[in-house]
């Protein structure tokens, strides 16, 4: 809690010197140096840029004393930021976001961490998939795309290998007995250009990814894996809003999936620090810029912290086993 | 002229007098013309520090920028980066080592001008070449920007593939060293890309186990490596002979300088289209440089004379790295897709202010757009002024003794190469690296084919992978369409050139090795 800049010196002297006498005390736990935001992904996609908005949040609106900077560690499929934040534990000044690889990592290439390594603090939002296709295509729903898809050859184009966007595309073959050639790319970025220069014939593109195409004309979205409908209304391309996009489900096609935008802590934290940053997190989403980037993402807009957190985590965890042990994506050594 | 009336409004933009408060002051000023001085200073400081870079610059200062207007605070962003660019050419004259990837091939003939005491002379060569490049680029987007994002997204895997080949093919001709020590320098650099993660399945290759081998090897840690370690060590058993004092420090050295210039005017024209063309498809500054300065090689009357002080060794690179380095933000701003690392994180900037990069940003911003692009033009002229103001200073680091300014070097290689990642094994790793340069020069093997190979490998192996698995396994999918065709074409031409002239002068006795 930051009131006046008076009162936050003295907040930030009882603070220290709690800390130099090592007590457990009533004070509340606040940052002493700076705060690293690991992101293990690579620099533009949907956990970069929301880690850099917050980081501009925090900073435009003061509300930590401390500065936050963002630190890309993407190597192995996210491990080495993941792995860099288990091996820190006891540091409270490293926070990592996550994306699905805390789930596909660990279980597609055998690497040595879980999500139970990490102190959980919050789950800031749900980020939705969309099936795309490119507006030259003749195929306005999902029934004449997957009749299309039927007869062979149909690329995907997705972010990563075994990971959220191939998961989505093996679950889809499943459901709707099809086969697609899938396609890795870096970012979600260049997946949209791959389909707007129809070098693929779909992608599952988060909407920020794609909006700015969907705008220009170049794609159209069939139908959001979701349970309901995006709640946005505000008119993006033409007469159509993010919410007249019909679910999978309503199509015919039963796939579901949501992608975490949540924070962990290192191993070891106190339920004091964890507080300091949801409290931190709460005052980031009260802000326009916030509201501002919610809306441009079309994103699911659900808080979780605490126990409900922890268990929405670990329901996940065996979503995604079971996931990638049918589409046989888990890892064999 | 639509495109002119846009572009005038930028520079009303730009120039606009703003009540602004700086450090307490109230002030009348042009603030978007102040920031942009800012900019540029902050950038080539980064740029001169190996292992900070362009990216990690405006990523550390992006968080400064949401209070500001979107336009000053994408000025001031771009600034730093045209700044960067500039500052990255001031290290590999001076010291052979090379502050951005891009200027890694500006150092071949700008180390040597330098020891020759023409460091005056390189360093003009090389901010005015930078100019010209990204002069070139900023009025080919002006004028092009819809044609030319509709070219670049007839670019899939295969296409951006055959880039990369012709790359390495226009290179190979390019060493003075036996082709079988050219191809071993290659193949060393394309074995070090594969270490780390396999993009293509999520698996991790060759890390024996270790945590530490993960993101594999980057870059920067090995030019760093390569070229500033293994200079020092030369140096040192050359006995610390001091080589760079002869510089001559004074600014008529620019005039000088620049009386030499126009005569290489196909090398600038040339090196303007290679960098424009690799900044848009996308493939960056770093190979537009190497092939620019490959083909300049081959092409040029003083090819010979490459690599031990050709002043069109320096130009050739600096102007394709710089035309480069501007086009790539053309298929960020329109496409949304971010032509190089710096871009990505413009990129991420754009989102806060709310400005969705792609088609609709040309229509619906227009006035950020071309503010953006009237900033170009003047951070430019802005940044010419300031780095060739700078050139007799510069020039004068080099009358520093080597046995103080080696454990300065040392001490930045070290910085530099720990602030890549923030990690020890990395200082590590760049000693290693340094041995290795060493070694490589003493046993005459080519660094250039290591470094380009190290640079575009992973890149490569990637869209060759992403073409193969699109065709399930055809290779007709290389010639599948007239535009992929060719480029590969091209790039066999190249490819086999070499080999066909090098046969040609072993056949007549003139030795293909010259040093």
């Amino acid at each position: 809690m930051i009131q006046s800049k008076r009162n936050s010196l003295l907040v930030a002297a009882a603070a220290v010197g709690v800390a130099l006498s090592g007590t457990p005390a009533a004070a509340q736990w606040e940052p002493q140096r700076t705060v690293e935001i690991i992101v293990p992904a690579g620099t533009g996609g949907g956990a970069d840029q929301m880690a850099r908005a917050i980081q501009g949040i925090v900073a435009k609106h003061n509300l930590m004393k401390q500065s936050m900077i963002v630190v890309n560690k993407a190597g192995g499929a996210g491990s080495e930021g993941f792995l860099d934040v288990k091996g820190s534990a006891g540091n409270p000044h490293k926070l990592i976001i996550t994306l699905s690889n805390l789930f596909t990592t660990p279980l597609g290439t055998n690497q040595n961490f879980s999500y139970k390594d990490f102190t959980p603090v919050a789950m800031l939002a749900l980020d939705e998939f969309v099936l795309w296709v490119n507006s030259e295509k003749p195929y306005k729903n999902v029934k004449e795309f997957l009749e299309a898809a039927k007869k062979g050859g149909f690329k995907m184009a997705g972010t990563g290998s075994r990971q959220e966007d191939q998961i989505i595309t093996a679950a889809i073959e499943k459901a709707a007995g099809v086969k697609f050639i899938y396609t890795p790319y870096r970012g979600g970025g260049e997946v949209a250009v791959q389909l707007v220069g129809n070098h693929a014939d779909a992608t599952v593109n988060n909407p920020i990814e794609a909006v700015a195409h969907w705008r220009g004309g170049k794609l159209r979205p069939l139908c959001v894996f979701d349970g309901k409908p995006l709640p946005y209304n505000e008119k993006i391309a033409g007469d159509l809003a993010w919410s007249s996009i019909p679910t999978c489900k309503s199509q015919g096609l039963d796939v579901e999936y949501l992608m975490l935008r949540g924070f962990f802590m290192s191993p070891g934290a106190t339920p004091e620090q964890v507080k300091f940053y949801v409290d931190l997190f709460q005052k980031v989403r009260a802000t326009p810029e916030w509201k501002d980037l919610m809306n441009n993402g079309a994103f699911n807009t659900t808080f979780m912290t605490g126990k409900e957190y922890v268990e929405w985590v670990s329901r996940e965890h065996t979503r995604h086993l079971n996931l990638m042990k049918e589409a046989g994506f888990l890892s064999t050594n | 002229m639509a495109e002119f009336v846009n572009l005038f409004h930028g520079f009303a933009t730009v120039l606009a007098f703003q009540d602004v408060n700086v450090f307490g002051m109230q002030m009348y000023l042009p603030f978007n013309v102040f920031i942009m001085v800012v900019g540029i200073v902050l950038g080539v400081i980064i740029g001169v520090l190996p292992g900070l870079g362009g990216a990690n610059g405006v990523a550390i200062l992006l968080p400064l920028t949401f209070s500001m207007q979107p336009t000053s605070a994408i000025i001031l962003l771009s600034c730093i980066y045209w700044g960067a660019l500039f500052g990255g050419a001031i290290t590999s004259i001076l010291f052979n080592i090379p502050g951005e990837p891009w200027s890694v091939a500006t150092t071949f003939d700008g180390y040597p001008m330098a020891q020759q005491g023409r460091a005056g002379e390189a360093l003009t060569a090389a901010f005015t070449s930078s100019f010209i490049g990204a002069f070139f680029a900023v009025v080919m987007i002006t004028l092009l920007a819809p044609l030319v994002a509709a070219f670049a997204l007839r670019f899939g895997a295969a296409e951006k593939f055959a880039v990369y080949f012709l790359a390495f093919a226009s290179f190979i001709g390019l060493s003075k060293e036996p082709p079988f020590k050219t191809l071993a320098a290659m193949l060393i650099g394309f074995a070090l890309a594969t270490f780390g993660t396999d993009h293509m399945t999520g698996s991790l290759r060759l890390t024996f186990g270790s945590e530490l081998l993960i993101p594999g090897f980057d870059f920067l840690i090995a030019v760093i490596g390569l070229f500033g370690i293994g200079e020092i060590l030369l140096t040192m058993e050359e006995g610390l002979k001091f080589k760079g004092k002869e510089a001559k420090i004074n600014l008529r050295i620019v005039l000088d300088t620049w009386k030499k210039l126009p005569q290489y005017w196909w090398t600038y024209l040339r090196s303007c289209i290679i960098g424009c063309w690799m900044g848009i498809t996308p493939a960056g500054a770093t190979p537009a440089s190497f092939m620019s300065y490959g083909i300049a090689k081959r092409v040029s009357k003083n090819g010979k004379n490459f690599g031990n002080g050709e002043i069109e060794g320096v130009i050739a690179p600096e102007t394709a790295a710089h035309a480069a380095g501007k086009a790539a933000l053309l298929p960020m701003l329109a496409l949304g897709v971010p032509g190089s690392p710096t871009a990505a994180v413009l990129l991420g900037g754009l989102l806060i202010w709310n400005l969705q990069p792609g088609p609709m940003l040309f229509i619906e911003n227009k006035e950020f757009v071309w503010g953006l692009i009237a900033s170009m033009y003047l951070g430019n002229v802005v940044g010419l002024i300031i780095v060739l103001t700078c050139v007799p200073m510069l020039a004068a680091i080099l009358r520093i003794p080597f046995g103080i300014i080696a454990p300065v070097i040392l001490m930045f290689c070290a910085v530099g190469a720990y602030t890549v990642r923030n990690s020890f094994f990395d200082v590590v790793m760049m000693l290693v690296f340094g041995i290795l340069g060493y070694v490589l020069k003493k046993t005459n093997y080519p660094l250039a084919p290591l470094v380009l190979a190290m640079v575009l490998g992973d890149r490569a192996e990637e869209a060759f992978r992403q073409a193969l698995v699109g065709s399930s396994g055809s290779m007709g999918v290389f010639f599948s369409n007239a535009l992929v065709s060719s480029i590969m074409a091209l790039g066999f031409i190249a490819l086999f050139w070499s080999v066909i002239s090098a046969a040609i002068s072993r056949i007549r006795g003139v030795p293909a090795t010259a040093s």
